[in-house]
């Protein structure tokens, strides 16, 4: 077992916190490093938050990360912003909202910028949830961006997804949308003391009502809560774990969590073939004339790419 | 492969509330390329010290208004060494005066900005002591 290893097993800050940063910084190493976690990952529970910016996520994981501090848990959280397409720099904020724990030695939090990367997370977040759970940590919030209608990539990562709502965002329409509605398991409609709140509800309801028609029992929990206020959230708690316990014994979360493994290996897979191909076809030092090749018309696009997949592959048989 | 990208943990220690330079240095460091982690104000040196090692930070900038850098500073150093972060530097920023700077660089703040400094120093010293 490397170093790295050990200390994430052991719970050991630092080690963690490095560890992170390989990931991120895509270092060849990580591989290694995730393969010596594997055995000790699968025991937490992985919690995404999702909504709209502005509506109140990193005051509500502050607030569940209280609530699962009062009931002994350790908590991780990965709080995603974004990168600038410019500078590539970024400026992580949300956890300015959870700095009451900063001082908690069982809670570990960790600004994440996306990197380019979209669909509401960056692309080290999966292998970061490994690392966090390696280390023991029960709960682990992942807080995504926040852009909108295209963060679905949270649900392929999380056990459970609250949709932060909160009114005066939109009318019903908006609701209806695909997308964001559709990667929701809870509902919370943040902000409730809000003019429009229960309004907010009430087309909530009955989008959801359309997509279940027939079926009312299996309309997703809605919960009216004000972060801010700390109200609403003790009922929040007890609905996700009530959803949990359903999802578990119904065998929702085990096909849950085998998607995610096949996409994973999937995405690995891809990777994998697509840097193979890569080097055996020399893309990088070929795309330059090919360049040249299809800006004057010369050739096709993708007669040109198969004539090279193909002498590839038959150079092999 | 992605780029390693510095990482760089800005907070206010003490007790003043006057965030605009941290904020403007938060949003500068930014459009410069680099990930600012920005805590706000009133914060501990101990919470100072372990958010920048959960946040695996390069460096860390403290800025403060209020006249107790030579305490908070140096504290923020000491608690780093304690915790075997000693690679993750200091520097500061703030009302601090002339006289004070060479006493806070004795007790390891690296450098110390006062203000009116043009961000390109900043930028500046943060590449001469990380590449």
């Amino acid at each position: 077992m490397s170093d790295l290893v050990r200390g994430i097993v052991s719970g050991e800050t630092r080690a963690i916190a490095r560890t992170i940063s390989l990931i991120e910084n895509g270092e060849a190493r990580k591989e290694a490093v995730i393969d010596g976690l594997f055995a000790h990952t699968g025991r937490a529970a992985i919690v995404g938050i999702t909504g709209p910016p502005g509506g109140g996520k990193s005051t509500l994981v502050d607030r569940l990360i209280e609530r699962e501090r009062r009931r002994q848990r350790r908590v991780a959280v990965i709080a995603v912003d974004p990168s600038s397409p410019f500078s590539g720099g970024a400026l992580l904020g949300d956890r300015l909202r959870m700095q009451s724990h900063a001082t908690d030695e069982g809670v570990f939090i960790r600004s994440m910028a996306s990197r380019g990367h979209l669909g509401g997370i960056a692309e080290a977040t999966g292998d970061v949830i490994k690392v966090l759970d390696a280390a023991g940590f029960d709960t682990i919030f992942i807080e995504t961006i926040g852009v909108g209608q295209t963060e679905v990539e949270i649900i392929e990562l999380s056990d459970l997804v609250l949709l932060v709502l909160v009114p005066g965002m939109g009318d019903e329409i908006q609701a209806m949308k695909a997308g964001v509605m559709e990667i929701g398991d809870l509902f919370v409609i943040n902000k409730k003391d809000k003019p429009g709140a229960d309004k907010l509800k009430a087309e909530v309801e009955y989008v959801l009502g359309i997509k279940y028609n027939g079926h009312p029992e299996a309309i997703n929990p809605i919960l009216m809560v004000s972060a801010l206020n700390d109200e609403g959230v003790d009922e929040l708690v007890h609905a996700a774990d009530d959803y949990t316990a359903t999802v578990t014994s119904s065998g929702q979360l085990e096909i849950r969590r085998r998607q995610r493994i096949a996409r994973e290996m999937h995405k690995i897979f891809s990777k994998k073939v697509h840097e193979v191909m890569d080097v055996k076809i020399e893309f990088s030092k070929k795309i330059d004339a090919w360049v040249e090749l299809i800006y004057s018309r010369t050739a096709r696009p993708y007669e040109l790419i198969n004539q090279e997949m193909k002498s590839f592959l038959k150079e092999k048989s | 492969m992605a780029a390693r990208k510095l990482r760089i943990l800005i907070a206010k220690p003490g007790l003043d509330g006057h965030d605009r330079g941290a904020k403007y240095i938060a949003r500068a460091l930014k459009d410069e390329g680099y990930e600012v982690i920005y805590t706000g104000i009133r914060q501990t040196p101990e919470a100072i010290a372990k958010t920048a090692i959960q946040e695996d930070a390069d460096l860390v900038g403290l800025s403060l208004l209020s006249g107790a850098h030579l305490e908070l500073f140096p504290r923020v150093v000491e608690l780093l060494r304690e915790n075997n972060a000693a690679d993750i530097l200091v520097f500061g920023g703030g009302v601090i005066p002339e006289a004070d700077i060479p006493v806070l660089k004795a007790k390891g703040v690296k450098a110390v900005f006062t203000p009116g400094t043009p961000i390109q120093d900043v930028v500046a010293f943060i590449e001469s002591v990380k590449t």
